[in-house]
């Protein structure tokens, strides 16, 4: 079986939030980036089906050489080989066309990726890419087994999950879920070591349009101060909710 | 060219946020000077759409959608815009419309934005304000394909009524292979999810154990909400991780939301900052959720929260 991992190169979880250049760029300035918590769930889950079901393990990321510590970091952790499109990550629709020529040139069986990612939330690539190469998709995916070519999955829903049964090729939508926070891997100084020898191909970009553009960003209102009831006047608290924020 | 919407229902009822979604489309058909056309997918009644200002409802009857199917939702959806010649096509936020979208985005060759806030502050070039970064910014971002899909972000527009009444049109999309069948579902009937909650009450590790969840269970009940807690209380194994919000949980973006021994990491406050009210009752005056909160309650959960059902449900018994 032959899986890609598309890997997001994001601000840590952590990282304050600031934009440049008249509000319309991200201020990576002191910004430490990851691999998108999502996707890394799916990356642990994919190390799972190498080491059991003996997988090959590629990673992908669409984006400048200033990603290439991100892939490395997958490498490190146990990805056989990654490849890096060399073209800005614009919007969610055009890096899920480069993305999806990868997955056609490749000829992979299984494509995971986080069901969106932390930074600009569009939450439309996994989706796209299966669109775009006709497989099928389960999207918010908390449980994968695969066998044969036919795989049974756990999907989140509003309010409870579904069990659901699909065949490949197939891409998924991950979340933590599909492992434990606890199975995450940190990288050791033997990963480390054998990653810089595995392959990192960097390859052209296809043409594509552009169908969103980011015009402005902007920072939500400063928060007034918070409105302080004492524990023993509940009554105030619940007269506040029902006549001045009127929610209960 | 009328704007299409997709309303969704759950057992052949109509759900609240197809109001929400009718109630965007409407504001933007009138920006853009056209109609309000629903799509409704084995849905019984779909009469209340007209006072949102729906003009006409396509009502697909077919027992293949019988339980939720992102392609083949997508595919009938397709197939209803291209009908209407729909260049703006209105999504909500709940889990299937955000798993279909991306499916409809390939089919209708559109470019499709997520967490909408507001109506588009300009239809030439079609611009509209979503949240990003989790909810610590928001971004305005510009659709330049003929098609356009938003999802509009639950609780953000709000309901809006209109006069009026919607048609009823029967209609057949044709449907191919699904792709993936549904085997079984597992979802607490008598529970309201977060997703649809007005109200959410939250629980974190200020709470000692899994044990104490009954009276953040009560609360929820005499509140009508939904219950969730923090990342710790999830990888503890207190509590399922459906529950789980913040970052790399769910987001939430209720009308209240109630935070019980929540400490308000900068990850958890992400996640809920796009609820309208936020309340917290925490036992440190020092809990970096103060900062984030509407309301707040210094004091030990274990005595506030049993003093505040009681007052909740004698407050409920007077209205």
């Amino acid at each position: 079986m032959k899986i890609l991992v598309c890997i997001s190169h994001v601000p840590d979880t952590t990282s304050k939030i600031n934009f440049t250049d008249g509000d319309t760029k991200f201020d990576t300035n002191g910004v430490q980036f990851v691999i998108n918590p999502n996707d890394e769930f799916g990356l642990t889950r994919a190390m799972w089906f190498k080491e059991k079901q003996g997988a090959n393990v590629t990673v992908v990321n669409v984006g400048g050489a200033e990603t290439e510590p991100t892939l490395r970091k997958a490498l490190a952790i146990g990805a056989d080989a990654a490849i890096r499109v060399n073209a800005p990550a614009t919007d969610g629709f055009s890096v899920a066309k480069q993305l999806a020529n990868v997955v056609k040139e490749g000829g992979y069986d299984l494509v995971i990726a986080g069901r969106e990612s932390i930074d600009y939330n569009g939450g439309m690539v996994p989706g796209m890419i299966a669109g775009l190469t006709n497989a099928n998709f389960i999207n918010n995916c908390i449980k994968l087994d695969i066998e044969g070519t036919s795989a049974t999955a756990t999907r989140e829903i509003d309010g409870g999950k579904e069990t659901v049964s699909t065949s490949l090729p197939l891409v998924i939508g991950t979340q933590k879920g599909i492992v434990e926070e606890s199975d995450l891997r940190i990288p050791n100084m033997r990963g480390i070591m054998m990653a810089r020898q595995k392959p990192l191909t960097v390859v052209d970009p296809v043409d594509t349009n552009t169908e969103t553009t980011s015009v402005k960003f902007e920072k939500p209102a400063p928060k007034g101060a918070v409105k302080l009831v004492s524990a023993d006047n509940l009554d105030e608290l619940i007269d506040l909710l029902h006549n001045e924020a009127k929610v209960i | 060219m009328s704007v299409l919407v997709y309303t969704e229902s759950e057992q052949g009822k109509l759900k609240k946020v197809a109001f929400e979604v009718a109630s965007y489309a409407k504001a933007v058909a009138d920006q853009l000077g056209t109609t309000v056309t629903a799509i409704a997918i084995n849905t019984n009644d779909t009469s209340a759409l007209g006072n949102y200002g729906v003009d006409k409802v396509l009502t697909v009857s077919n027992s293949e959608l019988d339980t939720f199917n992102a392609k083949g939702y997508a595919e009938a959806i397709q197939q209803a815009a291209e009908k209407e010649a729909s260049q703006v096509v209105v999504l909500s936020s709940s889990a299937n419309s955000k798993y279909l979208a991306p499916l409809l985005a390939v089919f209708l060759n559109a470019g499709y934005a997520s967490n909408v806030i507001a109506a588009p502050s300009s239809t030439a070039p079609f611009t509209v304000k979503r949240n990003a970064f989790t909810n610590k910014a928001f971004e305005n971002i510009a659709i330049s394909t003929d098609v356009k899909i938003v999802g509009v972000s639950s609780n953000a527009f709000g309901l809006v009524e209109a006069s009026g009444s919607a048609t009823e049109e029967a209609f057949t999309p044709s449907i191919t292979d699904l792709g993936v069948k549904v085997e079984s579902v597992d979802k607490a009937s008598d529970k309201v999810s977060i997703a649809d909650a007005d109200i959410v009450v939250s629980g974190g590790r200020g709470l000692k154990g899994p044990e104490n969840w009954g009276m953040i269970e009560e609360l929820a009940d005499v509140l009508g909400a939904a219950t969730a807690c923090s990342k710790p209380v999830s990888d503890l194994g207190w509590r399922p991780h459906g529950e789980h919000v913040g970052q790399t949980g769910k987001p939430v973006a209720s009308n209240l939301y109630i935070a019980i021994g929540i400490s308000g990491a900068i990850q958890h406050l992400a996640g809920v900052n796009a609820s309208k009210v936020k309340v917290v009752i925490n036992s440190d005056p020092e809990a970096p959720f103060f900062k984030a909160a509407d309301y707040g309650v210094v004091g030990d959960a274990f005595q506030v929260v049993p003093e505040l059902i009681e007052k909740l449900k004698a407050f409920k018994a007077q209205q």
